[in-house]
């Protein structure tokens, strides 16, 4: 184990390296420790929404339960029924972090998250189109989400594109698009009958409400295989968003890397999305929360990934009880959070230049 | 005030590169011409108002038309007209003139071509206050929340003007569109949380929020009336100010142009404008993006002609999407909001990926 401090080279950071015999790990210890506090936070969050409801549960309580504690209501209430909805709110927070992490990395722009480039309002497309003309269980729903992103993305991508894609340009192309793709929405909301329109509506604000353990396993699956082929990529993200040039000299195959960062973000954001509906924002602002927090230069996954399950899990107890016993959709939450946010990152931009 | 002709900007001469770009005339270059082509227009606009009152679910013959005023003797389709096919016009041409307008105003003062009264986030502000007014406070009537739907798009303006301007350099296109999509965003989210909290609300706001001009009776554009036609005197009025900003704020400055003055007198009539549309018929976008930008390829750069020309083409675009809206699903009817969305989506694209966006 070395510092910068013995080696000559101060780069104001303290860093770790681990050298194992094929495995080489270097971290910053500032993030190492955030990532561990954000994560204790996170933990912390959950067993007090775990806690929280209609049914309150003692923290000693809820930890020993959860533990291996008797049958009774408790555990009913507990393990049933509250440990999926907060479970996936950590699992579909990571998700939309690493994604947000990877779009932003590989656009080399704040703005370039998949709620920005009109993934979103084209999953909430094909979730209605699945919901009137296929049926509306949940491998539907999440077969109609994954579709419509996709294709929404992969259009205002290609709209976007002229001699490269210009951040800016991507923005407002993804805004054209989503207005198309919002009338579209709002006109299906119109034709179907009111008990659909109301369904529709929650599943487009983005919400935990419906999910139980049924979900938990697939979902789960489904973020820890893009989760780790992240890992299995190493630094390559990092290096990609020094820019192409900077990355080829570093000895990074850059067309393929890309191809599999962008792959692995669509895939987690599918996940997420197909799962809760659109949660906007969320992998917009995390990325760059987690940046301010543990300071580094450029995004980095592993605190995004953290920061993105605290913030969910955060958002989604607020929204269960701020209004209770009305549930509010978790998208509500961090539309407002995350925009108030995005304001002032905008406000704080413009002062820096 | 002074009365400006429009000039090109002085700048130009010493940057050739630049004189590719659109000149100051467009197509019609003299006054002469541009009267005549206002006449066409104006044509186009009574063409409008024929066909939004004879076609529909049900197509009317235009002499019954002609005698649901002149001899009325209570027929269903006489009273049809009266009732439903002459309000919707009327609305359409007022809330028309309005948003266009509006989405001239902000082009303007903004200096920014994107500036539109849904991408700015003026009209979430208003439908924010007014989902407010209708869910929360349980008002009904026009007369209760028109006034929060003021209320909502001076605050949204105020807003939106104050973060995209925040910074050294002033108000970019980029921020200020970029601040009016989050904000935006931000209003509507909050709005939607209204309205899932409130189901009864819910099912009346479910159509207002789309933008139709269907089912208003004469009283709603009756009631926004007054204050459309005072933004759009205001807007007139303002015109001539706008024109010498159009040179930049130093040289508008020694034009001996009040810049604040111009510039608060814009947002009011924006407000008024965008309030009175939203609250009469709910939120309706592009209309105000993509009539100004047609009308300036006809008449050049002079503020004055691109009101008075968006005054008689922005009803034309509104009445012409209203009448498409009823004619493609029939019997069923699509709203004009989302005809206009899907107009106006791929113009928006069109405009940003012009090799050429002024301003940029």
């Amino acid at each position: 184990m070395t510092g910068p401090a013995g080696s000559g080279l101060g780069f104001g950071r303290r860093v770790v390296v681990v050298r194992g015999a094929s495995v080489s790990l270097r971290f910053g210890v500032r993030t190492a420790v955030i990532c561990g506090v954000l994560g204790l936070a996170a933990l912390a969050v959950g067993v007090l929404a775990l806690g929280t409801g209609e049914f309150e549960v003692p923290v000693g309580e809820v930890v020993r339960v959860l533990l291996g504690g008797e049958p009774g209501p408790a555990r009913l209430v507990i393990v049933e029924w509250r440990l999926p909805r907060v479970l996936l709110s950590l699992l579909i927070g990571m998700a939309l972090g690493l994604s947000g992490a990877v779009f932003q990395s590989l656009m080399r722009n704040p703005l370039g998250s998949p709620d920005v480039i009109g993934f979103n309002t084209g999953a909430y497309t094909g979730v209605l189109v699945a919901m009137m003309f296929v049926g509306r269980d949940y491998y539907q729903t999440a077969a109609g989400a994954l579709v419509g992103g996709l294709l929404a993305a992969a259009v205002v991508y290609l709209l976007a594109y002229r001699k490269g894609v210009q951040g800016f340009r991507l923005i407002i192309v993804g805004i054209a698009v989503s207005a198309i793709l919002g009338a579209a929405n709002q006109w299906f909301v119109i034709k179907v009958n009111l008990q659909t329109a109301v369904a529709a509506a929650i599943w487009g604000q983005g919400s935990l409400n419906t999910l139980t353990w049924d979900q938990v396993l697939p979902v789960a699956v489904s973020v820890a295989l893009p989760t780790a082929l992240l890992v299995a990529l190493g630094p390559r993200l990092s290096l990609l968003a020094m820019g192409d040039d900077a990355a080829a000299a570093l000895g990074v195959r850059t067309e393929r890397s890309r191809l599999a960062y962008l792959v692995l973000g669509v895939a987690l954001t599918a996940v997420a999305t197909a799962a809760a509906g659109p949660i906007s924002f969320v992998a917009l602002a995390v990325p760059q929360l987690a940046r301010l927090l543990t300071r580094t230069a450029g995004i980095a996954l592993a605190p995004s990934a953290v920061t993105g399950a605290l913030l969910l899990a955060t958002s989604d107890w607020l929204a269960q009880r701020v209004f209770a016993p009305t549930q509010l959709p978790v998208g509500i939450v961090t539309v407002s959070l995350g925009g108030v946010y995005f304001a002032w990152l905008l406000a704080r931009h413009a002062r820096g230049r | 005030m002074v009365s400006l002709r429009p000039q090109p900007s002085p700048k130009q001469p010493r940057q050739p590169k630049r004189t590719e770009r659109q000149p100051a005339g467009g197509v019609a270059a003299t006054n002469a011409g541009r009267s005549a082509w206002l006449g066409v227009c104006l044509a186009l606009l009574a063409v409008a108002c024929v066909l939004s009152i004879v076609i529909g679910t049900k197509n009317i013959a235009p002499n019954t038309v002609w005698n649901a005023f002149a001899h009325f003797t209570n027929t269903d389709d006489q009273v049809l007209v009266r009732e439903l096919r002459v309000p919707r016009t009327a609305l359409g041409l007022l809330v028309g003139a309005a948003l266009g307008i509006a989405g001239a105003l902000l082009q303007a003062v903004t200096r920014n071509p994107l500036a539109d009264t849904q991408i700015l986030g003026v009209n979430a502000g208003a439908g924010l206050f007014v989902v407010f007014a209708i869910g929360v406070l349980g008002l009904t009537g026009i007369w209760s929340y028109v006034w929060f739907a003021f209320l909502g798009s001076a605050v949204a303006m105020v807003l939106v003007y104050a973060l995209g301007s925040a910074g050294s350099r002033g108000a970019t296109p980029i921020q200020l569109t970029l601040a009016g999509v989050a904000l935006g965003a931000v209003m509507e989210g909050v709005s939607a949380g209204i309205r899932l909290l409130k189901p009864r609300a819910f099912d009346y706001l479910r159509f207002w929020d789309v933008g139709t001009l269907a089912g208003r009776p004469l009283s709603i554009a009756g009631a926004v009336a007054p204050f459309v036609a005072a933004g759009l005197v205001l807007a007139l009025a303002v015109a001539p100010s706008l024109n010498a900003l159009a040179l930049g704020e130093d040289l508008a400055r020694s034009l001996g142009t009040n810049i604040a003055r111009a510039r608060a007198l814009s947002m009011i009539a924006v407000t008024l404008l965008a309030g009175a549309a939203t609250a009469a018929v709910g939120p309706i976008g592009f209309v105000g993006l993509m009539v100004p930008h047609a009308v300036r390829w006809i008449v050049g750069a002079d503020q004055r002609w691109i009101f008075a020309y968006t005054m008689v083409c922005a009803p034309v675009l509104m009445l012409a999407a209203d009448v498409v809206g009823r004619v493609v699903i029939r019997p069923a009817e699509l709203q004009v909001g989302i005809v206009t969305a899907f107009v106006g989506g791929p113009v928006l694209i069109w405009l940003i990926r012009r090799r050429t966006v002024s301003g940029q």
